[in-house]
Formats: structure tokens, C-alpha cells, sequence
């Protein structure tokens, strides 16, 4: 039908790549994007970056790859499928007091040789050569604890998020979608949980469910869809009227089909927008969270908890202070610079909003 | 416009239902009981268990949900915020103990942060692009990004411990007392200082920034071009023409983050040792508190929706143009 030769037509750019073309002209957006790669690298490469158990060695006659499998498990299920090989896989195995060189023992070690729960010297040491941030009110390395904590941070802030997308997106097109009663019901129900203090609702769940990293991510993601409902339900309600969507309606389309095929891939971009920002948020809950000791439990680290060990140590170890500030800082930080970058690249003319 | 307040009253009162109906479901639905944590000490089990029914019974526990969120609620509008199961003292007392150091805090902030930003603001946008307009811009940025509780731990550490120049836990010094008037009224000042402080940078970036998009914008209409024709100076211009202008969307603004800073911070509050609402909060959540709860979060809801009422009134006082009709 097409008479149209294919080498005349204009290469048609996907969506994405539009974007990302434009988004590489904000110095800032990049600055931020940097930072956002770097955290999630760390987070994922904890196990390698900080390890109490080396990354290759050998031990008693046989090679050994504790740290690249203690990687490997981020992923949710390989502890079914992969194992670290006996003796590393017991909890009562040191393999540091086992070491013996005389037997030809070696070992290719973390950069910061060091577990994130593993004492390994008195506690409260100020930064030396060896501990370089130094070390805890019970003797674990500080910087090995602060990089396991990057993991939990970045787990909650996208986890959370993606969480609270989907609750969003959903009530969101539903209400933009249906219009009269039901989009009168959800509104007024966005705005109920809206008027409420996320922080307070967050802490009087908490208060009941046990302290587990899980539970945060739930909860802040049951909270903080409100935003991304409300950009849903504006971009469906705009869209909605136009010639493609009745087009789409005029075929005979259930309303999900057009809602999720036809809509909501047009009303993706200040929604994405929305949740960058709400990671920077939900991370800054979950230190604030652990701060308050309803985060993470000991003895796993997070940067709340970190901070939290300084504020209580305040006089005698203040040097656990700066790190996780700094830390919580670049975090928040990074992502509100990708989040506006992204904002301009997608839509100018919503300059100024937030949430 | 009489109509338009109907409806936004009417509206506002469903959604206050909403909110006590939701605190109500969260409470009651979560395991763990006030009775439960008062009882949890006594060692003779069947003591244990009778002061349990007893204490069930006292509170109401032993009725069912709805009966008991009926109770609250016929207490409620009799104006009766109901006791504290925490230490049996009526919770609008505690209430109102807790709500001048957050209520003064509030207050100071968002003086601090009006008399800062605007100024800053003003300046960016009349010097759009120029050195001050980069500098202040890229610092407001980052200072937005600060969370309010990590400027706390670094100044409590800068400011109070390693310098030792203002107090950070509570209100008051211990020799409070025996201070003369002046004394006393500079030690209170200094213990407002830092957690003051913590209340606005934020907000006062946020605002800041706001307040040179708003001017930008305005600068450019046809009023501000009529006004530099007529000759008036640039002085006029800006802050009689312009500026003022570019405030009405400022009003909104503040009606949607006053109440924020109203409701207090749990974190900060309990970091810089304040007896405000933030830490009543805290401290009624951990002591399974239901009725204390129940009653901060309503008087949130409350001020959100009232801030929020008289920030949309205002706006249509200020600018004429505003219509209420639908």
C-alpha cells in the first residue's frame, strides 16, 4: 500500500531515543545521571567492593570464589540455584584465622577487606590506614558497612517507587479513564491519603509491623502513589479526547486494552517524572526510618542507622557523621538533578512541579 | 462565591471523615494493643490476663470497631479529644503543651524564610543569567537537596559539639531558672537557633527559586513594558509593578507547606530533643496511644485542609481576576 520507498522515509526515532538524545545536552541531568549509575554500581558490587571473604583464593589445595557468588545473590533466587562451595558457605567459617600461607594458601582480596558485620577491631577507632572511615560502636569498619548500605537505600528507592507506581498508574487511569462517580470517588480518596502526613502514617504502621526492610518499601510505597495517580489521571483525562483514542474506541477496544496500549504509553513522561523524584523522597524516608530505628535492624547496615550510631556517639566517635551525610546528600541530590533534567527534556511546560 | 465556600466546606468535611475513618482502620487493624503493652510487665500470668480484660474494658478495646470509632466520634463532636491511655491526662492538655514549641518554630521559619528568599529571588530574576543569578541559583540547588535531618546531625556536630557555640537538646538550659529575664529569654533564643534553622533552609531554597520563576515570568508581560515606557525608574518597575504581582502565587505556596512545618518533624524534634507535636507523635505511636493519635491526626487534617481553604481565598482577595464559579 505504501508506495513509499523505505529509504526516502524519514528514520523515525523511538520515543526513548528522543529523549535520551536530549536528555545528553543537560550538563546537570548527566552530573546527576553519573551519580545515580555510580550508587546503583556500588550497590550492586557490594559484596565485591567490601567483603570479609576474598574474591578469588586458595585455600587448602582448592580455588575459591566466595565474594563473586556473595554478588551473585543480589539477585533474588540464586541462593537456590548457586552456592558458595563448603567450607565458605558455613557461618562458623573464618577464612581469615584459616589462612596459611606455608600450605600455599593465597588470596585476591575486596577492595575494603572487610565484612559489613565483621568485628575486626575495638570499637569507636577514629579513620586510620586501615579502617578509613573508621569504626563502629561495636568494632566493624565503617566503610564496609556504608557501602553494604548503599544496597538498601537504592533497594527501597526504586522497590518503593515501583510500588507505588503501579498503585498510582492504576487508580490514576481508572479515574481519568471512567470520569463521573468513580473518578470523584478516587480523587477524593487521592486527596484524603494526600492530606494525611506521609511520615506519621509511615511510623503508625511501623509501630505495628515488624522493623523489616521489606515492610519500609511496602509502606512508603502504599503512601507515596499520590503523585503519580494524579499526573496519571491529568495526562488520560487530556488524552483521552484524542482522535487516536476514539479511534482506538471507534474499533471496538475493551477499555483496558486502550487504556494500557493506547493511553498510558502516551501519559509514561511526567509520571516517570514523578517517580524519579519520589526515589530521591523514599530514600530519604528509609535513612530517617533507621535513623529512628523502624528501618533496618541490626545487625545489616543502612546509612540511617550509621548516622544514627554518630548522633548517639556524638562526644566520643563523631566521625560516623560525615559519611552517611554526605552519602544521603549525593543520593537525594543526583536523583532530583536527573528527575528536573528529565522534566525539561519531556515537557517543558511543566516547569515548577514537583512531588 | 457563596456557593463556591459551600462546596468546598462540604467537600472538606468528607474528606476529614475519610481521614479519621482511614487513622481509625490503621490503628485498630495492626496487632498490639495498649493493654497488652501496660501488662506486659506483670509476671503472675492470671494477674496479667485480669488487668488485661480490665484495662480492655476501661478503654473501650473490648467493643467492636465500629462501636468504638462511633464512641470517638460522638466524643469528638462534643469537642472531647478523650483521655491518653499513656498517663490518663486529657489529650487536648498534651496537646496544647506540645503545640506552642512547634507552633513558635513554624512561625519563625516561615518569617525567616519570607524575609531571605524574596529578596533572593528578587535579585536572581533582576539579574537573570548574571554572576549572582549562577551562584545563588547552583547553591539554592544543592541546599534544596540537603535533607533537614542531615543538616541537623552536621550542625549539631559543627555548631554544638565541636565549637560548643549553641545548645542543641530542648528548649531550655538546666540553670533556666536561675537566669535574670534577659538571661533567660537569650538562652531561649539560642536553643531556637539551630532547629529554627532546620525548619527553613528548605523551604526557603523552594521558595527562593519559586519566587524568581514567578517575577521572570511577570517581567515579560505588557503591564511591566507599559510601566518602563511610561519612564519610571527600574526600582518601580520591579517592586511596585512586577513584584507584587508575582506574590499571588506565593500565597498558594504557603498555604501548601505551612502545614507541613505545622505538624512538626518527628526526626528533628526527637534530634534536637524538642517537645513538640513531632515527638508527642513519636512518643504516642510507640505507647500505642490510640486516642492521642487519633487526635494528631486529625488536627493535621484539619489545618491542612483549613490552610489550604484560606490560601485559595486569599488568592481570589488578591488577584480579582480569580473566578470561584465553575
Amino acid at each position: 500500500m505504501s508506495a513509499e520507498p523505505a529509504a526516502r522515509r524519514p528514520r523515525r526515532e523511538s520515543r526513548w531515543r528522543l529523549t535520551w538524545r536530549r536528555f545528553r545536552a543537560y550538563r546537570l541531568g548527566m552530573a546527576g545521571l553519573v551519580i545515580v549509575v555510580s550508587l546503583l554500581l556500588v550497590a550492586l558490587l557490594a559484596p565485591l567492593l567490601a567483603n570479609d571473604q576474598p574474591i578469588l583464593c586458595r585455600y587448602d589445595g582448592s580455588l575459591y570464589v566466595p565474594a563473586v557468588i556473595d554478588t551473585l545473590h543480589n539477585v533474588p533466587f540464586t541462593e537456590r540455584v548457586i552456592q558458595k562451595r563448603r567450607p565458605f558457605r558455613l557461618a562458623t567459617f573464618d577464612f581469615k584465622s584459616e589462612f596459611d600461607a606455608s600450605r600455599g594458601d593465597w588470596a585476591l582480596w575486596t577492595p575494603v577487606p572487610f565484612g559489613p558485620r565483621e568485628i575486626v577491631s575495638a570499637p569507636l577507632l577514629g579513620p586510620s590506614a586501615t579502617h578509613w572511615l573508621g569504626t563502629d560502636q561495636s568494632g566493624r569498619d565503617v566503610l564496609s558497612r556504608m557501602i553494604h548500605g548503599a544496597g538498601v537505600s537504592m533497594r527501597v528507592g526504586f522497590l518503593s517507587m515501583g510500588i507505588a507506581a503501579v498503585i498510582g498508574l492504576v487508580l490514576g487511569s481508572i479515574a481519568g479513564y471512567a470520569g463521573k462517580t468513580i473518578d470523584i470517588v478516587i480523587s477524593r480518596f487521592i486527596e484524603v491519603v494526600m492530606c494525611f502526613p506521609t511520615f506519621f502514617l509511615i511510623l503508625a504502621v511501623l509501630a505495628w509491623l515488624p522493623p523489616r526492610i521489606e515492610n519500609v518499601m511496602i509502606v512508603i510505597g502504599l503512601t507515596r502513589w499520590t503523585g503519580v495517580a494524579r499526573y496519571a489521571r491529568g495526562e488520560i483525562l487530556r488524552i483521552r479526547e484524542s482522535d487516536y483514542a476514539a479511534a482506538a474506541k471507534a474499533l471496538g477496544f475493551s477499555p483496558a486494552r486502550i487504556i494500557l496500549r493506547h493511553l498510558l504509553p502516551n501519559a509514561m513522561a511526567p509520571v516517570m517524572v514523578s517517580v524519579t523524584f519520589g526515589i530521591a523522597v523514599s530514600i530519604l524516608i528509609e535513612a530517617g526510618l533507621s535513623w529512628l530505628g523502624f528501618g533496618v535492624q541490626p545487625p545489616d547496615s543502612s546509612w540511617g542507622t550509621i548516622l544514627r550510631a554518630g548522633y548517639e556517639n556524638l562526644f566520643t566517635a563523631p566521625h560516623m557523621i560525615p559519611p552517611p551525610c554526605v552519602a544521603i546528600f549525593l543520593a537525594v541530590l543526583s536523583f532530583n538533578l536527573v528527575g528536573d533534567a528529565l522534566r525539561d527534556v519531556i515537557d517543558p511546560r511543566l516547569q515548577e512541579t514537583r512531588a | 462565591m457563596p456557593l463556591y465556600v459551600v462546596h468546598r466546606v462540604v467537600s472538606g468535611l468528607v474528606t476529614l471523615f475519610g481521614i479519621t475513618l482511614v487513622s481509625f482502620g490503621v490503628i485498630q487493624l495492626a496487632p498490639g494493643d495498649p493493654a497488652q503493652l501496660q501488662t506486659a510487665q506483670i509476671a503472675d500470668a492470671a494477674v496479667s490476663q485480669r488487668v488485661y480484660e480490665q484495662l480492655r474494658q476501661l478503654y473501650g478495646l473490648d467493643r467492636p470497631v465500629h462501636v468504638q470509632y462511633g464512641m470517638w466520634m460522638s466524643r469528638l463532636v462534643r469537642g472531647d479529644l478523650g483521655s491518653s491511655f499513656h498517663d490518663g491526662r486529657r489529650v487536648s492538655r498534651k496537646i496544647g503543651e506540645a503545640l506552642w514549641p512547634t507552633l513558635s518554630v513554624a512561625l519563625l521559619s516561615l518569617a525567616a524564610t519570607l524575609v531571605v528568599a524574596l529578596p533572593l529571588g528578587i535579585l536572581a530574576a533582576v539579574r537573570q543569567g548574571g554572576p549572582f543569578d549562577k551562584v545563588s541559583s547552583t547553591l539554592l540547588y544543592m541546599l534544596y537537596s540537603v535533607p533537614s535531618y542531615v543538616m541537623g546531625m552536621i550542625l549539631i556536630l559543627y555548631l554544638g559539639v565541636r565549637l560548643d557555640l549553641l545548645p542543641f537538646r530542648g528548649m531550655r538550659s538546666d540553670h533556666y531558672a536561675e537566669l535574670s529575664t534577659w538571661g533567660q529569654m537569650w538562652d531561649l533564643a539560642k536553643h531556637y537557633v539551630m532547629i529554627t534553622f532546620c525548619f527553613t533552609f528548605g523551604n526557603l531554597a523552594y521558595y527562593a527559586r519559586f519566587v524568581r520563576q514567578n517575577l521572570l515570568e511577570v517581567i515579560r508581560q505588557d503591564y511591566v513594558r507599559t510601566a518602563r515606557a511610561k519612564g519610571l525608574p527600574e526600582r518601580t518597575v520591579i517592586l511596585r509593578h512586577a513584584f507584587r504581582n508575582s506574590l499571588i502565587p506565593l500565597i498558594s505556596l504557603i498555604g501548601l507547606t505551612f502545614p507541613f512545618v505545622l505538624s512538626g518533624s518527628v526526626i528533628l524534634e526527637y534530634m534536637f530533643n524538642w517537645p513538640g507535636l513531632g515527638r508527642l507523635y513519636f512518643e504516642s505511636v510507640l505507647g500505642r496511644d490510640y486516642p492521642t493519635i487519633m487526635a494528631l491526626n486529625f488536627i493535621t487534617a484539619v489545618l491542612v485542609l483549613v490552610t489550604t481553604f484560606v490560601a485559595d481565598m486569599a488568592y481570589g482577595w488578591v488577584d480579582p481576576r480569580v473566578s470561584y464559579e465553575r
